[in-house]
């Protein structure tokens, strides 16, 4: 990390804390207008839409210079990708190879076949050990079952100890980006949150005074908690091992004072050999955040001395999608975020504009996967430049499965009528010489003659926020005619 | 019910047929530093840590409470042989008395140079947390012990039984607030690394 100028756009001190979600506070999936409408919500704000894209472009960029200084850069994401083939061959194997390794060196494996499962161990786990607070780290599989309201509604306190959690649990919000959960907030509406929620003096806007204050508020949790949550970054079949990777030290913080540590984990967490772990800890901190290395890589084998530690395995539709040749590489995904950060749809729309736990470029294809319908327009919310494929650090085709999907839903019928009609129109314009000419000819002519108010009336999304260029006198095909190819000096 | 669940996750996965695939070969990835000491001490630098080169381990004793001095640390804990501490880790029952901890004084395994993380077993610790609660850390590495990249550091790493070990890079920071870079969020507020020898 390399810290240094944080960018400030303009509206930089418009503060407040009204939600920037929508009323749900969770991630509920989008209303009948989809991502667009979420978003075109999102940019109605130009100058913070402005300030958000500056802010994960400045991430981007770290990531750059961290990627650019490493020669074997290339080599890494290879073999990331390549690992990751290898294990989907083979996870049952690999899953079980963890679970007996694990179990051996004293920790308790559990199964679950979808969330309601999943809340229901946890809890269970919890309850029967009279736990009333929970001091947990960032895990979005826990965020993907909904987890915290889960055992709230059964007085079990769930406290999200990572800063940015912290933040956006404290203002009732999910969270916006998967490794910056509170970038859509600004320094000022963060301290009237504190001042409010944990007593800092009014005004206070410095992120260094607001995080000494977030310091001592979780000091005070964390040494009141009577179990600490985990996400997984890596299990280790070779070893039964689970890696937790952070940079505040949050997830020790909450796993070492007591006796009782529950991790929760997606199957697709698992590689097969610790010798991997250095291939995807190369790529993993350089990718989020720009660091070489996250501050704290913490490798759990067992239980702490005279307590116990749980590990939760979840399917939760991951075999399904391991079941479809199309899609199943979206698995491989480390959760660096980088696909986020590089996205100009997401730069420009904010995380919540995707209405998935996951945003984003990745997000699109996992929400997809998990409910077709209730993330349909996801897919859709992509100009398919690419640039996410080229910084995923674990080499995800993720705009061709972007494709792929929007063709996977047109043929389920899973497509907004109007999307259908207008997809079907210009298939037939397309394949029909004559009317591709003449179309081409009307449009010339009425971009020309038509009153501006007409030519970017309602109908016309191109000009929404943009001019559109000025039409040519003549086609390209026109041209060619009247001059049959010609040299010219 | 809880068998059942394992079984259907483990035959969905058979059934999902994903297709079988080498593992690759790692052997050919990695960097390589012709100055271990000086490249590590970069990489300390660039996680905001600072590495301080101390002649023997004579020396080490003076050059710790040099640091505890400066950083005004008043309860110093030692797991560090020949470095003398005022709280012992041992005589604490409960790992939450570990709070209050103004120094702590760590072996650390060996350094990686690429990206200035300290390997930190914690087998012969009582309280494997002390590193995260202590408001400083103070991490100790002979200068013999500096590994290449995360490559060569997982071939000396294992893990024969139940245990805990963590690589640390530099003091706890966070940048949740406004990519706000911001040092000591939970654990350490700093982490010097003393290279020894």
């Amino acid at each position: 990390m390399s810290g240094g100028a944080n960018p400030t756009g303009p509206g930089a001190g418009r503060a407040g804390g009204e939600p920037l979600h929508g009323p749900t506070g969770g991630h509920a999936g989008l209303g009948p207008g989809g991502h667009p409408a979420a978003a075109a919500a999102f940019v109605r704000d130009e100058a913070r839409a402005h300030w958000h894209d500056q802010a994960l472009w400045f991430v981007r960029e770290k990531r750059d210079r961290a990627a650019s200084l490493v020669p074997d850069w290339e080599e890494l994401r290879e073999a990331a990708s390549a690992i990751r083939a290898h294990t989907r061959g083979r996870l049952a194997d690999y899953l079980e190879e963890f679970e007996r390794n694990a179990t051996a060196r004293g920790a308790v494996v559990h199964w679950a076949r979808d969330a309601a499962e999943h809340n229901a161990i946890v809890h269970r786990i919890l309850s029967e050990r009279g736990v009333r607070r929970v001091a947990k780290s960032k895990s979005m599989l826990t965020e993907e079952c909904g987890l915290n309201p889960y055992l709230a509604a059964r007085g079990i306190e769930v406290v999200d100890t990572d800063l940015g959690e912290r933040i956006v649990q404290l203002a009732g919000e999910p969270p916006s980006h998967i490794v910056f959960p509170a970038i859509h907030r600004k320094r000022e509406e963060i301290g009237t949150l504190f001042h409010a929620k944990l007593g800092t003096p009014e005004g206070l806007s410095d992120p260094t005074k607001l995080t000494e204050a977030a310091r001592h508020h979780l000091r005070e949790r964390f040494m009141t908690a009577d179990a600490g949550m985990t996400g997984v970054n890596f299990a280790v079949a070779e070893t039964g091992g689970i890696v937790v990777c952070t940079n505040e030290g949050n997830a020790d913080m909450g796993t070492h004072l007591p006796r009782l540590h529950v991790a929760c984990m997606g199957v697709e967490k698992v590689v097969p050999r610790l010798a991997d772990l250095a291939v995807f800890l190369r790529l993993l901190a350089r990718s989020a955040t720009g660091q070489p290395v996250t501050t704290y890589t913490s490798h759990f084998h067992g239980p702490i001395a005279g307590g116990e530690l749980h590990v939760v395995i979840l399917d939760g539709g991951r075999s399904g999608l391991l079941a479809e040749p199309a899609f199943r590489r979206s698995l491989a995904c480390i959760r660096c975020g980088a696909c986020m950060n590089t996205c100009p749809v997401f730069r420009r729309s904010g995380g919540y504009s995707y209405g998935y736990v996951i945003p984003g470029p990745i997000g699109s294809l996992l929400g997809v996967a998990r409910d077709a319908r209730a993330h349909a327009s996801l897919p859709f919310a992509s100009s398919l430049c690419g640039s996410c494929d080229d910084v995923c650090p674990v080499k995800i085709d993720i705009h061709g499965e972007l494709l792929e999907r929007r063709k996977d839903l047109a043929r389920r019928g899973i497509v907004p009528l109007r999307k259908r009609l207008a997809m079907r129109l210009v298939g037939w314009v397309l394949a029909h010489r004559w009317a591709y000419e003449l179309g081409g000819r009307l449009a010339r002519v009425f971009l020309r003659r038509a009153p501006r108010a007409i030519a970017y009336g309602p109908w016309n999304a191109w000009g929404r926020r943009r001019e559109l260029p000025a039409p040519p006198a003549e086609s390209f095909r026109d041209t060619w005619r009247r001059t049959r190819g010609a040299r010219r000096g | 019910m809880a068998d059942d669940a394992r079984r259907a996750v483990l035959d969905a996965l058979r059934g999902a047929r994903a297709p079988p695939a080498a593992a690759p070969d790692l052997s050919r990835l990695g960097a390589r530093f012709p100055d271990l000491p000086a490249r590590l001490a970069e990489a300390v630098a660039a996680v905001a840590g600072t590495l301080v080169r101390v002649p023997d381990a004579a020396a080490l004793a003076g050059a710790v409470a040099a640091l505890a001095a400066r950083l005004g640390a008043t309860r110093v804990c030692s797991a560090v042989a020949g470095v003398p501490g005022d709280v012992a880790l041992d005589a604490l029952a409960d790992p939450h008395e570990l709070e209050g901890i103004g120094l702590a004084v760590l072996p650390g395994a060996f350094a990686v140079a690429e990206n200035g993380a300290v390997w930190v077993p914690t087998a012969g610790l009582r309280h494997r947390g002390v590193f995260v609660v202590a408001e400083h850390l103070a991490l100790v590495v002979p200068a013999a012990e500096i590994v290449n990249d995360m490559h060569e550091a997982y071939r000396r790493i294992a893990f024969p039984g139940a245990g805990f070990g963590t690589f640390i890079a530099g003091p706890s920071k966070t940048a949740d607030i406004e990519q706000a870079l911001v040092i000591g969020a939970h654990g350490a507020r700093s982490c010097a690394v003393f290279l020894v020898g």
